[in-house]
């Protein structure tokens, strides 16, 4: 006896796109064992208020405004953030993929520099920036320069040098082999690059607006924390999950976008 | 008995015995009627790799409209002698001329390996073989036009990736074809398929040799390929022409025919012989 037995519909009620609906089953299950716990006392509500509760905290911080100012402010740092060092990192890919001198002059340096975890900067960032937006920007964009610089790097290393003969040979300009041959060949890994980025990005973000801020999302969860409000730290945590998959959501829908010649996306 | 039949027959009647059905062998065991190819003269040729001398002077004329099929064991300089004649490689010394002024257009290259964009639809990568006359207004037509040639029609906007091997070699040959090329170079292009596609692909090479009479120069180490498909069979050893053979067998030619099969053993023969004196 599954679970899926016990909620499955009748034959008539059977929906359409039932197959997008499987991915929500273990999730709310999740969520369902929960409440259950919770109501039976199974859990102490000290520990873990039950989601109806967090749902009702959700609910009061959205009617104040409080919720929706503070979710904005976080999306707003971190698109701002990976904008900029996510062109920052692509510019860097294409100039050390596509210019061996630009590579030999900074793809040492930059490696160096990987190698120190970012956030491990907070307090020297702390002290440049203060707590202010530049501070968290800064830190978002660097986190975010990485993957993705690397990714446009072997992405473009990677394309097949039989292709770019081959658009040599059939008179393509420099332009248009960008264009048509070496781009769309480094597109997969960009992407690859753009999901690690979307993750890291969240991180840095939480973590800086957890230490230093007031506010946004991290800044509501420990000011939550200092009140003993501990329905709204696990909102927070749970909205963390909602715009991670939202982000992660939106990549993915991008790369079917971009490379439906790729076999992997193609349709079975 | 086919410079015979040449000069027997004026072109106009030529061409109008190919509307007529039973005449039309008369026809097809003519080389091309016109050619558009060019004549191709190479002098005193020399490569090397380093310290490794891959091409140890080769003179070689091939008249325009040719097939001239070179074989040899890996490693002899025939894929060397056929990129410096595509322009892949610069020349050491020596010469290789075309005739007349040449455009990039005029000469192309078919691959081992189809080399086509997996990311564009099987009509745009014909249409890169248009050259700089990808943007004109005409390109897809006349992409769509080398597509039929190839019998690849209702492929025009798959993606490459499902296509099978056969198919693929076919756009790549759309796609050299597209700017009417006036010599074309095949390195081992069927040396990746199996064994009935690689006939029925040697066949529409000879048929659109046939049509468009470009110079074909075809790389290959499959010695009955060359006898079956050239008018005439490089033998190169050790980076020099060693052996320089006429097949006369009319066409079409009858794959494994005594005459063929002779000559394919002959020239395995010397191939052989020149293995045994090393």
């Amino acid at each position: 006896m599954s679970l899926i037995d016990s909620v499955s519909l009748p034959r008539g009620l059977r929906l359409p796109r039932v197959d997008g609906l499987i991915q929500w089953i273990v999730p709310l299950a999740i969520i369902a064992i929960w409440q259950v716990a919770s109501v039976t006392g199974f859990v102490p509500t000290r520990v873990l208020p039950a989601p109806s509760d967090v749902v009702l905290a959700g609910w009061k911080l959205l009617l104040s405004g409080e919720l929706v100012r503070n979710i904005w402010v976080s999306f707003w740092r971190a698109s701002i953030g990976f904008l900029i060092g996510g062109s920052i990192g692509f510019a860097f890919g294409l100039a050390n993929g596509l210019s061996q001198l630009s590579a030999k002059l900074t793809d040492t340096t930059l490696q160096m520099v990987r190698n120190v975890p970012h956030l491990a900067l907070i307090p020297l960032v702390i002290l440049w920036f203060g707590i202010d937006e530049s501070a968290k920007l800064f830190l978002v964009a660097l986190g975010v320069f990485f993957p993705i610089y690397l990714n446009t790097l072997h992405g473009i290393r990677t394309v097949d040098p039989q292709l770019i003969e081959m658009g040599r040979i059939y008179g393509m300009t420099d332009g248009e082999l960008f264009r048509r041959v070496i781009f769309p060949g480094a597109l997969p890994s960009i992407f690859v690059g753009i999901r690690f980025a979307l993750g890291i990005m969240w991180l840095t973000l939480i973590v800086a607006e957890t230490i230093a801020a007031s506010s946004g999302l991290g800044y509501m969860a420990m000011q939550a924390r200092e009140f003993m409000l501990i329905d709204v730290v696990v909102l927070s945590i749970l909205i963390y999950a909602l715009l991670g998959k939202l982000a992660d959501s939106a990549s993915r829908m991008l790369e079917r976008l971009t490379l439906s010649w790729h076999p992997a996306f193609q349709k079975r | 008995m086919q410079t015979a039949l040449r000069t027997s027959l004026p072109e106009t009647e030529l061409a109008s015995r190919a509307n007529f059905a039973p005449h039309a062998r008369v026809l097809r065991e003519e080389r091309p009627v016109q050619t558009s190819g060019l004549p191709l003269s190479i002098r005193g040729l020399r490569k090397s790799y380093g310290d490794n001398e891959v091409l140890r002077g080769i003179d070689l004329h091939i008249p325009a409209g040719q097939f001239v099929a070179i074989v040899g064991k890996s490693g002899c300089g025939k894929s060397t002698l056929l990129r410096l004649i595509a322009g892949l490689e610069k020349i050491d010394a020596g010469t290789i001329s075309l005739g007349e002024a040449v455009k990039p257009e005029d000469i192309r290259v078919m691959f081992q390996e189809p080399r086509l964009l997996p990311w564009a639809s099987v009509l745009s990568n014909v249409e890169v073989g248009l050259g700089r006359d990808r943007a004109s207004s005409d390109a897809h037509s006349r992409a769509e036009k080398a597509l039929t040639e190839v019998g690849l029609t209702d492929k025009r906007d798959q993606w490459p990736s499902v296509l099978s091997g056969g198919q693929k070699q076919r756009v790549a040959l759309a796609r050299a074809l597209v700017s009417r090329p006036r010599v074309l170079a095949f390195d081992e292009p069927l040396g990746a398929l199996d064994a009935l596609t690689r006939i029925s692909m040697q066949r529409l090479l000879e048929r659109v040799w046939r049509d468009q009479g470009f110079t074909a120069i075809l790389v290959t180490h499959d010695v009955a390929e060359a006898v079956a498909l050239a008018d005439r069979v490089l033998v190169i050893e050790e980076g020099r022409i060693a052996h320089d053979v006429v097949v006369n067998t009319a066409r079409p030619r009858e794959r494994g025919s005594a005459e063929l099969a002779g000559l394919e053993g002959s020239i395995l023969s010397h191939l052989l012989s020149a293995d045994d004196r090393t």
